[in-house]
């Protein structure tokens, strides 16, 4: 009986892992580098969703087209200028106060709206002064497979401290996100904590720009959170549970897209992007609907 | 710049700039502004489908932009609204990267559909912009009070027999409607900081609605004007300048109203 089946699950990892999957150093890379920042992306995005900071989230990820942009033209990494220019952003909207709930969507649009105004100038100085013209979709919409080998190390000294901060601050910042009041009555210093989770949520960003693409790192932050918040009910496990899925989307992301390179219509493969962020929206409507007693259903706002 | 060939440019742009200066005084009214970022995005990947298939681009954008409008509403029922919208908005985005993977020479079109191409505006392009820009106006004129009412107060809006459900529906197709005419000019990516800008400006320097609206018309159509005028000299984008100035706009109301009244605008803007 162990030989039909042996068979049958050799049959089933083949047509799921396309020939060459485990040797191609592109994919090792994609796996790394996508799994890190999904990781990262995970982890922060459940705040940045508790807080009710999505809007933010999806503001820095827009943001860092400008700096990508600009890194084109400058020539260096576009990691430096997605990073670069998240904590720039994040800056700018503390200062001018995203922290009052009402007025803060206006705040972050204008500050999204005029750095996406830079960013079409950058863009069209890289499409019009140099060769680089596929800088527009691959800053957009990501290059999971064409990652450099000295992204990693850049990757990791940007994901780490986001990780860190959320760690470190873990209780202050949820405090702080429950009840500001309460957390500066407890010693927390509020502005100071969000102001750290704002820096976090631009680095994870940026890091999720580099796979899925600066306009789709919306997904990674928000997705995976708002999924682990409806199926658990403690922060800690709403934690874990985003980061688990956060990598679980992407990883299965880049195997499919490594499978579509035979599909129609083009046979050059359908981008990665599009996989993660499907995958992470089914994710979510599933749990919308078949979820149990989370946090959600209550916070709904 | 008034060649023959600007005209439709400057036409296309004033009918524009007058539609988001209206539709955008809801949006900041309503707190909408992620929404009105959103549907936006959302219509672009109609755009990028619709050229896929070889039809009519305002067709798929329409479309596009009705079915990301409507999505967010029903999703935002079972969900926090921000997280619906977030996830909706980078769907479509995700489908629109798919429509552009499928197709090859679509670079300039897609920098097009993102940063806008108000020179490319043909005379063809007028008529639908128009008829989409008079159905706007209409809707909210007709919907003016009790989606005015539904905005500021929700509750006695509904005391009063307004079906604030209703109103949150219709007022997310008169978004979808502004942006499907307003998309190919200034681009999916930028109509939001016209929506935006100048609205919130307004806002901040008058507290009548009436009076808000005609100077939120009034600062679109000077950010748009000095955009073309702009990139006609520059060569540039002129995403670039709406970008800009819907940013200098809103900065500006914030610096005249804090001039004027320190404290009392202040909380009466937010």
């Amino acid at each position: 009986m162990a030989g039909p089946a042996a068979a049958w699950v050799s049959t089933v990892l083949r047509v799921l892992f396309a020939p060459g999957f485990f040797a191609s150093s592109p994919v090792h890379l994609a796996l790394l580098v996508g799994g890190l920042s999904a990781l990262v992306c995970g982890v922060v995005g459940t705040f940045a969703v508790l807080r009710g900071q999505s809007y933010a989230g999806h503001a820095l990820a827009d943001l860092s087209v400008t700096g990508g942009s600009a890194s084109y033209l400058a020539s260096i990494s576009p990691l430096w200028g997605f990073a670069g220019m998240g904590v720039l952003a994040a800056g700018v909207m503390d200062m001018i106060g995203i922290r009052r709930p009402r007025g803060r969507d206006l705040a972050t649009g204008i500050v999204r709206g005029a750095g996406l105004g830079l960013a079409a100038l950058f863009l069209y100085f890289d499409t019009t002064s140099s060769s680089t013209t596929g800088a527009a979709i691959s800053i957009l919409f990501g290059s999971m497979f064409t990652i450099g080998t000295g992204v990693v190390p850049l990757a990791a000294a940007f994901g780490l401290p986001a990780l860190a901060v959320v760690v470190v601050l873990f209780r202050p910042l949820l405090l702080s996100s429950v009840s500001a009041e309460l957390a500066a009555v407890r010693g927390v210093r509020v502005r100071l904590a969000g102001l750290a989770c704002l820096l976090a949520i631009a680095l994870a960003v940026s890091l999720a720009a580099l796979t899925v693409g600066a306009i789709l790192s919306t997904a990674l932050l928000v997705g995976p959170a708002a999924i682990a918040l409806r199926l658990t009910s403690t922060p800690g496990r709403a934690t874990l549970t985003a980061a688990v899925v956060a990598v679980a989307a992407t990883w299965l992301g880049v195997v499919l897209a490594y499978d579509s390179f035979t599909w129609p219509p083009s046979h050059d493969g359908w981008p990665v992007s599009f996989f993660v962020v499907a995958l992470i929206f089914a994710g979510f409507v599933a749990a919308q609907f078949f979820g149990g007693r989370g946090r959600a259903r209550t916070e709904r706002s | 710049m008034f060649l023959p060939f600007m005209i439709n440019a400057w036409v296309a742009a004033t009918m524009v700039a007058v539609i988001a200066g209206v539709v955008g005084f809801f949006v900041v009214l309503r707190g909408g502004a992620f929404v009105a970022d959103a549907v936006p995005q959302g219509a672009f990947t109609g755009a990028a489908g619709a050229s896929l298939l070889g039809i009519n681009t305002l067709f798929g954008l329409g479309v596009f932009a009705l079915v990301g409008a409507l999505g967010i509403g029903w999703l935002s029922r079972r969900a926090r609204r921000d997280v619906a919208t977030a996830l909706v908005l980078v769907l479509l985005l995700g489908l629109g990267a798919l429509f552009l993977s499928f197709t090859t020479e679509y670079a300039s079109e897609l920098f097009a559909l993102l940063f806008g191409d108000v020179l490319g505006v043909s005379r063809g392009d007028i008529l639908p912009i128009a008829v989409l820009g008079v159905v706007c106006v209409v809707a909210v004129a007709v919907l003016y009070r009790p989606l005015l009412l539904s905005s500021v107060a929700p509750e006695s809006s509904a005391a009063k027999g307004v079906r604030n459900t209703w109103m949150e529906v219709a007022f997310l197709v008169i978004v979808a409607i502004a942006t499907s005419m307003t998309l190919p000019v200034v681009g999916a990516l930028l109509i939001f900081s016209l929506m935006i800008g100048p609205p919130a400006a307004a806002r901040s320097l008058t507290a009548s609605p009436l009076a808000a609206i005609g100077l939120s018309v009034v600062l679109a159509l000077a950010t748009v004007w000095a955009a073309i005028a702009l990139s006609y000299e520059t060569d540039w984008p002129v995403g670039v300048f709406v970008g800009i100035g819907g940013a200098v706009c809103y900065a500006g109301g914030r610096v005249v109203a804090s001039l004027r009244q320190p404290s009392a605008r202040v909380s009466a803007s937010q």
